[in-house]
């Protein structure tokens, strides 16, 4: 075999252990809630909890409300800055960025001193508009992945002649977007919608820093208060971000399969 | 009046003027074809029609209507793209019958009608097909007919050939003119092959740096090229330069030897340098060729090209190529061979740029 192999497989063997292993022992710890035997009491207590179906069913509403909001603030975007404002493209790759580099906390913070109680816009000032708050916190966040899987999934369609294609044939503008494009960037569409539901699913300090009954700060409060169910929620929460994942490239893949040849 | 008229069109990005004030008038049921090298303005004409440009001046007329401020959506025109454009996510039918949805006819005559356009493009078994499930010829028919589909005023067709094979490219483009023909559709066809467009087009415009250069039927642009880029871009032309002897009497030098010319030069004077185009297919090196004029040159190159034989001969300064068809007893000059062209003085067009 030779060295540069050898290494390969050595950097696999040490990642995998680094990843696995961890993942391993809290499934096993998660088994072991009876004492003497593995059983699967602990994921029973957890999915008994009322806290935890409301906090998860929560969290799945935002998430929803992310993606179907997210989208439609995203798609018309990078359609437009791909067809109209190509040289704005820089610009909005750098505005959808911003949210990898300045932490989740610097966000809440400025949006509970913008949109306090006693502010202009007092979203914070009842459920319904904290919860407005929460989901648009979510899409910023999020940004950067659904702009992202969008954009590239635009960019395997030729956007601007299907375009011209629809509009020559009569078509006005919300035709085009949602009969010619829309459908056609469904791949990247739902690879965007699948991370965004594994981010909002897992996100914790939006929603505990604007008081709101998610599934984040759930986790959060087990594992300061149990001790076989935090590991449950843990592979409850792995198993989750891996089915997206498996969902994105599933649709990927078919994405891929429906391309039309030149 | 005429179909469609094209008066002063002029077209500027930023500082550069890709069109320089575009005349054209089209009647109605002609195939006309822009035909250039690439960057020539010739597509920019085209989406100036179609209205996904507005020109910088000038007007477009189509049926005696003003249509230079019109959308591309309010002008009742269909398009054929280079790339298909056909909508992945809809089987050939939705495709055909998205304008007519669009334009919100109802279900039954949608029907009827992509019915009809998918038999007049020999598809209608193929209704059910994605695009991804077809051939790029299957693609491109399906794109005309859903061009056609909403009886548009005009057809324009953007270099629709271009990204076929060359078999393909050959059928689809008599299928075109047949249907044309058939619907009796106004038709402006935009390419860079010369073949494409002396084959199929009643009246071509060879388009130059964003101006006509001529304007005529595929004959007389092949046959009668009245600039030198015509006469060097539609097909394989010999640009002989010649030395006027006597202006009246039409002759002319080539190398050391003295020819008259058919077509008047009266204007020119004595020792000017005038350029002469000869097409390779009218010289012949046979005895009893009919031809009142000759000329004698020395054998530079014969190459072998399947249907004919293009032989290249130097006279003074000037190389003429000259081709015979190919036949199993042809004797092939040979390198260095002195020969004698002949051909008709008609046939020697005087270059006028």
């Amino acid at each position: 075999m030779k060295m540069s192999k050898f290494f390969a497989w050595l950097a696999i063997a040490v990642g995998v252990t680094y990843f696995f292993v961890p993942l391993l022992g809290t499934f096993e710890f998660s088994l072991r809630m009876r004492r003497g035997e593995y059983s699967l009491d602990a994921y029973g207590s957890v999915f008994s909890d009322v806290q935890f179906q409301q906090t998860f069913g929560f969290s799945m509403l935002m998430a929803l409300f992310t993606i179907a909001f997210g989208m439609l603030l995203v798609v018309p975007t990078a359609y437009w800055v791909r067809l109209r404002l190509p040289q704005m493209r820089p610009f909005v790759e750098f505005v959808t960025l911003m949210p990898l580099v300045i932490p989740a906390i610097v966000i809440v913070f400025g949006y509970l001193r913008l949109y306090n109680s006693s502010s202009y816009i007092p979203f914070t000032g009842s459920t319904f508009g904290t919860n407005i708050l929460l989901v648009m916190s979510y899409i910023t966040l999020s940004l950067p992945y659904m702009y992202r899987s969008v954009d590239t999934a635009m960019r395997t369609i030729d956007v601007r002649t299907l375009t011209e294609a629809a509009e020559i044939l009569g078509a006005k503008w919300p035709t085009i977007l949602f009969k010619c494009i829309f459908p056609n960037v469904m791949s990247g569409v739902l690879s965007g919608a699948f991370i965004t539901f594994a981010i909002v699913i897992g996100e914790f300090t939006m929603a505990a820093l604007l008081n709101r009954p998610a599934f984040g700060p759930y986790l959060q409060l087990v594992g300061a208060n149990k001790a076989y169910e935090p590991s449950a929620l843990a592979i409850i929460a792995f198993a989750i971000t891996w089915l997206s994942m498996g969902l994105i490239q599933l649709v990927s893949r078919f994405g891929k399969l429906t391309q039309s040849r030149p | 009046m005429p179909f469609l008229a094209l008066a002063n069109i002029k077209k500027s990005f930023g500082q550069t003027q890709v069109v320089h004030d575009f005349n054209m008038a089209i009647e109605k049921g002609e195939f006309i074809s822009f035909l250039g090298p690439s960057g020539c303005g010739k597509t920019t004409i085209l989406r100036m029609i179609a209205g996904f440009e507005q020109p910088s001046g000038g007007t477009i007329h189509i049926n005696g209507k003003d249509q230079t401020r019109l959308k591309p959506n309010q002008r009742n025109i269909g398009m054929v793209f280079q790339a298909y454009a056909l909508f992945p996510n809809m089987t050939v039918f939705d495709n055909v019958a998205f304008g007519l949805k669009v334009a919100g006819q109802p279900k039954a005559e949608i029907e009827t009608r992509v019915k009809e356009m998918l038999k007049l493009i020999h598809l209608e078994h193929l209704a059910d097909r994605y695009p991804y499930q077809m051939s790029g010829g299957q693609q491109q028919r399906v794109a005309l007919a859903r061009a056609l589909a909403p009886k548009p005023q005009v057809l324009l067709l953007d270099e629709p050939l271009s990204a076929l094979d060359a078999k393909i490219r050959v059928s689809l483009r008599e299928e075109i003119r047949q249907i044309q023909r058939q619907l009796g559709i106004t038709t402006v066809f935009v390419t860079h092959d010369q073949e494409e467009a002396l084959s199929i087009s009643d009246r071509i415009v060879v388009m130059n740096a964003g101006r006509a250069d001529q304007i005529g039927t595929p004959s007389d642009i092949y046959n009668r090229p009245t600039t030198r880029f015509v006469a060097s871009f539609v097909g394989t032309l010999n640009i002989i330069e010649a030395t006027i002897v006597d202006p009246a009497a039409g002759t002319v030098m080539i190398g050391d030897q003295t020819i008259a010319l058919r077509e008047s030069i009266a204007d020119k004077t004595g020792g000017e340098t005038i350029s002469l185009a000869l097409r390779p297919e009218a010289g012949s090196l046979s005895e009893s060729a009919k031809g009142d004029t000759a000329l004698t040159g020395k054998v530079v190159s014969a190459n072998f090209l399947g249907s004919v034989v293009r032989t290249r001969i130097a006279v003074g300064k000037n190389t003429v190529s000259f081709d015979m068809f190919n036949s199993p007893d042809l004797v092939m000059p040979a390198p260095d061979e002195v020969v004698t062209l002949r051909f008709s003085a008609g046939d020697l067009l005087v270059i006028r740029d």
